[in-house]
């Protein structure tokens, strides 16, 4: 376990050299914009238009497990309608990250957190923020496949159901489905258990409903550790149809799935944000030793 | 296999092998070691311990036929179901068993009222709301109250609750089956929240994470999430608890009353199955008489109604169950 030791980073922050051009120019409150998208440009353009406005910007975040130092002044932003990908070391924070996103982390006890972060300019931990809320808006899929022990009908209308969703719910249960490329192989199973699917096809579920609550953001944990590659592979392309209505983090320890699918990665070491950059630029032409020691396979 | 050299003489270069092929006996594949007679005598008795409980359970309910074959010789079975008074010790006897039953049937409802919300609300409490050291607090607490023994529970629900109660219900006997009904009731309160506790401890935190990302609330994850998926378990708490609750014997006998009669009314005083089987066999009645013989035919209907409550409660959670 990575300890909080003495780095032979002479860094003492991330932020300085993590600098995005977004990062610096952003805060300005330009209205949440929709044409955003730099869209199917797989190698997205490496500055992005400092216009946009980031979907999430996280501010000099630190978060604790009762002693244990996870996360050290994350400072970064997350734009809209792309994937972006945390990697690094296991234990590094990356998940802890993604899961202060949409406040799951405090469903621990003894956790502290410090800093900022803000979703469409809005403080997602300011006092009057009910995290009940925040989750809705930002929706989460897990490691393992964690379908409820009901029917497949019933997991996707779960969340809606309890959001209070009054539009028609056969209709949204398959539109979900549909997004999670789910759709076909299970249209006539719907009132079967969910536990009877495959892995994959229970993650696909998983993600369908995430997605019925309509969020605005979609976390992935690592969605498809626990999966064969040819899920793994069905789970990716779901993920990249994905990117045009959501803006999604996902944590993968897999870095040829971060290059496949994601528009930028960020890559956290023992708590720290090391470096983010564009996927492509961080993987050819890393700015850090670390990363590139990282990305190469010389550690991890 | 055994015929062959041992390897270690073909592979001298290793000290490893040759430590672990002096650590280990003969290489006789054909000793018998999974069959030996320890082994098989192991299992027998095993296997006969777990038989035990099957021959009493056996031993009972053959005791129980066999002892009411005389009673149902004299008692017509239109009479023991269709009758609705029980006074075998009066020179007109009358054996209906509902005079009984709808005792037993009374405490045990009012019981159950009293004990599955308290029961399965304090599980809910200890399992999902409580911080850690309240936990670790009620829960030996709740335990504490299960060990306290039934006869205090009786002189409880006779020398406190039942004054407590006739101060706001009005002509409340000494002996009612209210105050009966809800000292039981508290008596299983305990058996309800642990055995629930543990089956929503039980439900992977997977699941509730899984709903709190979902945007549910508290109350929300807990009532539609780890409930259901705890089903079996306090369907089973509960069938256990109302099995208690019928069976019970010191509450009723001491602050139920001694009088037999079909009602559905609290406040009266009222004999329960098991109370009327204290008062034959301690009193001087002589065996082999008809009021001997009645008791194990009503401990054969208590048998039944159990056996009864079991089997639904098998199905009842087959039908239900979340499996996760």
């Amino acid at each position: 376990m990575p300890t909080d030791m003495p780095n032979d980073n002479p860094r003492p922050d991330s932020s300085p050299d993590m600098d995005e051009t977004v990062s610096d120019s952003a805060p300005e409150p330009v209205s949440a914009n929709g044409q955003a998208d730099p869209d199917d440009a797989a190698a997205a353009p490496p500055k992005a238009d400092p216009s946009v406005r980031p979907k999430i910007e996280i501010q000099d975040l630190n978060f604790w497990y009762t002693d244990t130092h996870a996360l050290k002044g994350i400072t970064m932003n997350v734009k809209p309608h792309q994937v972006t990908a945390l990697i690094g070391p296991s234990g590094c924070g990356k998940s802890t990250l993604l899961r202060c996103l949409n406040r799951m982390n405090e469903l621990i006890d003894g956790t502290t957190l410090e800093g900022d972060i803000h979703v469409d300019g809005q403080d997602i931990y300011a006092p009057d923020t009910d995290p009940v809320m925040v989750r809705r808006r930002i929706g989460m899929v897990f490691q393992k496949p964690n379908p409820f022990p009901k029917t497949i009908y019933k997991n996707v209308a779960w969340g809606a159901q309890i959001n209070g969703y009054t539009g028609d719910m056969d209709d949204l249960v398959e539109r979900s489905l549909r997004q999670a490329a789910l759709w076909d192989e299970v249209k006539d199973q719907l009132h079967s258990s969910a536990l009877n699917l495959s892995g994959g096809q229970q993650q696909r579920l998983c993600i369908a409903r995430t997605l019925a609550v309509q969020p605005d953001v979609v976390l992935m944990d690592e969605p498809a550790s626990a999966l064969d590659p040819i899920a793994t592979s069905k789970i990716e392309e779901t993920i990249t149809e994905l990117k045009s209505d959501y803006t999604i983090v996902i944590v993968t320890h897999n870095m040829q799935q971060a290059s496949r699918i994601s528009d930028e990665t960020a890559f956290l070491y023992m708590g720290r944000l090391v470096e983010m950059n564009p996927t492509e630029k961080l993987f050819t032409r890393p700015e850090k030793d670390r990363t590139e020691a990282y990305v190469t396979g010389r550690f991890g | 296999m055994s015929t062959e050299s041992p390897p270690t003489s073909t592979a001298p270069e290793s000290a490893a092998a040759e430590d672990r092929a002096a650590a280990r006996p003969a290489d006789d594949l054909t000793q018998q070691v999974y069959d030996s007679p320890k082994e098989l005598a192991i299992k027998y008795a095993l296997g006969a311990c777990a038989l035990v409980s099957v021959f009493t359970t056996l031993g009972i309910a053959a005791v129980l036929v066999i002892e009411s074959i005389p009673f149902f010789q004299e008692v017509a079975l239109t009479e023991f179901f269709g009758s609705a008074e029980w006074t075998p010790q009066f020179s007109e006897k009358h054996f209906g068993i509902w005079a009984l039953l709808s005792g037993t049937i009374l405490v045990t409802v009012i019981s159950a009222v009293v004990a599955l919300p308290i029961g399965l609300a304090s599980a809910i409490y200890i399992s999902e709301y409580a911080a850690d050291w309240v936990r670790r607090v009620l829960k030996p607490g709740l335990e504490l109250l299960a060990g306290v023994p039934t006869v205090v529970y009786g002189y409880f629900a006779l020398t406190f609750v039942t004054p407590l109660l006739q101060t706001f219900v009005p002509g409340l006997g000494v002996y009612n089956a209210l105050s009966a009904g809800i000292v039981v009731g508290i008596m299983i309160v305990p058996m309800v929240a642990s055995l629930s506790e543990d089956a929503l401890q039980a439900v992977p935190d997977s699941l509730s994470g899984a709903a709190y990302a979902l945007g549910a609330t508290k109350f929300e994850t807990v009532l539609r999430v780890n409930v259901p998926a705890a089903f079996s378990g306090i369907m089973a708490s509960f069938i256990l608890a109302v099995s208690r609750a019928i069976g019970e014997t010191m509450i009723v006998t001491l602050a139920a009353g001694a009088s037999p009669k079909m009602t559905l009314d609290p406040t009266q005083s009222i004999q329960t199955m098991t109370a009327f089987i204290v008062q034959v066999s301690k009193g001087d009645t002589p065996q082999g008489t008809i009021v001997y013989q009645s008791i194990f035919a009503v401990g054969l209907v208590l048998f039944l109604i159990t056996l009864a409550m079991n089997i639904f409660a098998t199905r009842i959670t087959q039908r239900y169950q979340e499996k996760y």
